[in-house]
């Protein structure tokens, strides 16, 4: 029974073999299953194993700031560029973008099928009072949910408890809207990768404003001189080529396309 | 119900096939509880033992603390040592956040305090009954930790296993210092949260009665080693 | 090796449970200890092993502390059966001492033999009948060989085929040089083992002598009266 146990407990202490980077990625990002099919490229192509840590945007900056990962994967510009500015990485890196949908209930009680811009929008969901689920974790969704509602010239602070901020990833905040038969902010990619859609329904996109950009920032190693600057190098390298922008440009859920590849040489 | 039907033939047809992933995160869940669960029996066996022979002016505070600590957040205990283990704390320098290690300290803290307070509970009544006759053996401390221990091996092996089922099943604490990395620190309780989080129950639950699977199999087994005496043998 | 008591005594929440006593026991004997219930007969054993500490007063040994208790053995009014075999249990002090196991596996069948339960090594010892189980605490008392044996009224419970084994082993135990230090309440017992007799009452050593003295001709009316089996106090 001991050997037993020494003997995979040896097999799993060693460590792996090619290269590894660690690299924090939002929730939403990982939902769309687009790095499953960016992750095995990398391996085949620059030998770099990719650890992702998938949490949410303000978790990934306090890696970055920590210095526990080498690189983040993240779409909140404001937060982006003040992680710049403090000097933990040296830029930020476009590298595509999505764009987030408005989802709510079958029923669509505040009638956003008729809406005619994302403003428009969520004014209709405040004014009808319906239940709305905001991800209420300081993520790149939930930024991007306050600015819009500040577009719209609502205040948050002020909502009845309509609106329920959860705290949560994105996965389980549309479990959430689900159950309650809420409106919810996602972003394209995680909707149709969703498993739970019971009740739901995408009621609202194609405003401009709700594009989602995504940015690599590596870690600063003048701040952190033991991340693996070298790997983040290469991965971002990758992460603009040319074979990167065909395969994110080509992953499609349901035959639609999620991404679209925006980086610049 | 539908669900449930849907996680049970998830379940099972991940465990017919032998699913790779299933195998590799089922193998690193055993690992990391099973190597927590020595070292915090080699910590809490013999200080339990230790705790319920020993007279001092502070053992009462020390008893209550230690099952104070038996209540300690799981995810709390995580926090902390993720703070103590991140690059920026004082013990970054090793470089153990987001691997199987990281996790194995979270749960030798989480489980120690509950092995302990159980073993502590048993010894006490066994150093109750053998107390007049160890000290008129003049037995030595050391002497009467190991009898004790091994005349109460039953009751500590019921320790250990609860301390094994608590670590089994915890989530919080190795989510935030694994970091649930795919072929890395993915462990069973870590992947169950992450597919609920996708929407994905009837793989969530398919991987929940694997996990119930997995450790009513530890326990079946130790319980039938044990019980190859017959009564009253040990 | 000889033991004694000067101005011992044993208070418990604030009441005098014994004491004061001085009491030197030097030549091999077998001293039995008489009195009522109460009267300390328990706490006077116990205090002269060492297991039970003094709130004043002391005790010296002709051997220095630590070696004094291993050369002595005590036998419990209930026996204490460790949680294992008849063998480990007879086998259990010779380990702690480190005994070769040739040598303890020797000693441990003699024993076994002696008391009657060689083909019982095997069992579990708490399952042992009451007379069975007083038995082997005596052997597992006996095994070391000690200089002083206490035993605290280790027939109470047994029946008379059980009280003959158990009083003829302490005899031979005698013969072999160990002092038996024993308390009782049987009379007869007394009578039959007696070398010197203690009577205790409310704490104190009330008399001491030799044994035909006490039994014809106590001393005080109260051990004349505790002998014609009125109640004392």
């Amino acid at each position: 029974m001991i050997r037993l146990a020494v003997v995979i407990w040896l097999a799993f202490g060693s460590a792996a073999f090619a290269e590894t980077m660690r690299l924090a990625v939002t929730t939403s990002f990982h939902n769309s299953g687009l790095s499953d099919v960016l992750l095995p490229a990398i391996k085949e192509d620059i030998d770099l194993e990719v650890q992702l840590l998938v949490v949410g945007t303000g978790q990934a900056l306090r890696l970055g700031r920590a210095g526990d990962v080498d690189a983040i994967l993240v779409h909140s510009k404001a937060v982006e560029d003040a992680f710049v500015a403090e000097g933990f990485a040296p830029y930020r890196r476009e590298i595509m973008y999505n764009d987030f949908v408005l989802i709510g209930p079958e029923t669509d009680p505040a009638q956003l099928k008729q809406a005619m811009s994302a403003s428009d929008a969520l004014t209709r969901i405040a004014s009808a009072k319906a239940s709305f689920v905001s991800r209420g974790d300081e993520s790149g969704t939930h930024k991007k949910e306050l600015a819009l509602w500040d577009v719209a010239a609502l205040d948050v602070e002020a909502f009845d408890p309509w609106y329920k901020a959860v705290g949560a990833g994105m996965g389980a905040s549309l479990n959430t809207a689900s159950a309650m038969g809420a409106y919810i902010l996602a972003d394209r990619a995680s909707w149709l990768n969703f498993g739970n859609k019971t009740g739901l329904a995408l009621l609202y996109a194609g405003d401009p404003v709700l594009f989602n950009q995504y940015a690599y920032l590596p870690v600063n190693p003048a701040k952190h001189p033991h991340v693996n600057a070298d790997a983040a190098q290469r991965l971002e390298a990758w992460l603009v080529s040319q074979k990167a922008a065909d395969l994110i440009d080509s992953y499609t859920i349901n035959g639609e396309q999620l991404f679209t590849f925006n980086a610049m040489d | 119900m539908n669900d449930i039907w849907a996680g049970l033939e998830a379940a099972f047809w991940l465990i017919v096939t032998l699913d790779s992933d299933l195998v590799e995160i089922t193998l690193r869940s055993l690992q990391v509880s099973v190597s927590a669960l020595v070292i915090a029996s080699l910590i809490a066996l013999p200080f339990g033992t230790w705790l319920a022979i020993r007279r001092f002016r502070y053992r009462r505070t020390a008893i209550a603390v230690l099952n104070a600590l038996m209540g300690l957040p799981p995810v709390v205990v995580g926090l902390i040592v993720y703070l103590l283990l991140s690059r920026s704390g004082p013990f970054g320098v090793f470089g153990l956040l987001f691997t199987p290690s990281a996790m194995i300290i979270a749960q030798v803290i989480i489980i120690t305090p509950l092995i302990a307070s159980i073993t502590h509970q048993a010894m006490r009544e066994l150093w109750a009954e053998y107390h007049d006759l160890l000290i008129s053996l003049n037995t030595s401390k050391r002497q009467r930790i190991m009898t004790l221990i091994w005349d109460g091996r039953r009751a500590l092996l019921t320790a250990a296993l609860a301390g094994f089922g608590r670590a089994i099943g915890e989530v919080g604490a190795i989510m935030i210092v694994g970091g649930n990395i795919d072929h890395a620190t993915r462990v069973l309780t870590t992947a169950i949260a992450l597919e609920t989080g996708k929407g994905d129950f009837a793989l969530a639950l398919g991987l929940g009665f694997v996990l119930i699977a997995l450790a009513l199999a530890v326990n079946i087994l130790i319980h039938s080693l044990s019980r190859t005496e017959q009564e009253g043998r040990w | 090796m000889s033991l004694s008591l000067s101005k011992a005594v044993v208070r418990r929440r604030g009441k005098i449970i014994l004491g004061p006593v001085d009491l030197a026991l030097n030549a091999p004997d077998i001293t039995i200890v008489l009195g009522p219930n109460g009267a300390g007969k328990t706490t006077l054993l116990r205090v002269l092993h060492g297991v039970e500490r003094l709130s004043s007063g002391g005790l010296s040994l002709s051997k220095p502390d630590a070696q004094a208790r291993q050369e002595q053995a005590y036998v419990f009014q209930s026996p204490i059966m460790l949680r294992r075999s008849v063998r480990a249990n007879l086998s259990y002090p010779l380990e702690l001492v480190g005994t070769a196991k040739p040598d303890i596996a020797q000693r441990v069948e003699a024993w076994a033999e002696r008391i009657g339960l060689a083909d019982a090594l095997e069992r579990h010892a708490p399952r042992l009948s009451g007379g069975e189980k007083q038995k082997l605490a005596l052997a597992r008392a006996l095994i070391r060989e000690p200089d002083v044996l206490f035993l605290d009224e280790p027939c109470a419970n047994l029946d008379g085929r059980s009280t003959r084994e158990i009083e003829t082993l302490l005899k031979e135990a005698y013969t072999k040089g160990t002092r038996i230090i024993m308390t009782t309440h049987d009379l007869g017992q007394a009578r039959r083992m007696a070398s010197e007799v203690v009577f205790l009452l409310a704490g104190k050593v009330h008399e001491r002598s030799a044994a035909d003295r006490f039994f014809t001709k106590p001393e005080t009316s109260e051990a004349q009266a505790f002998l014609n089996g009125d109640i004392i106090e």
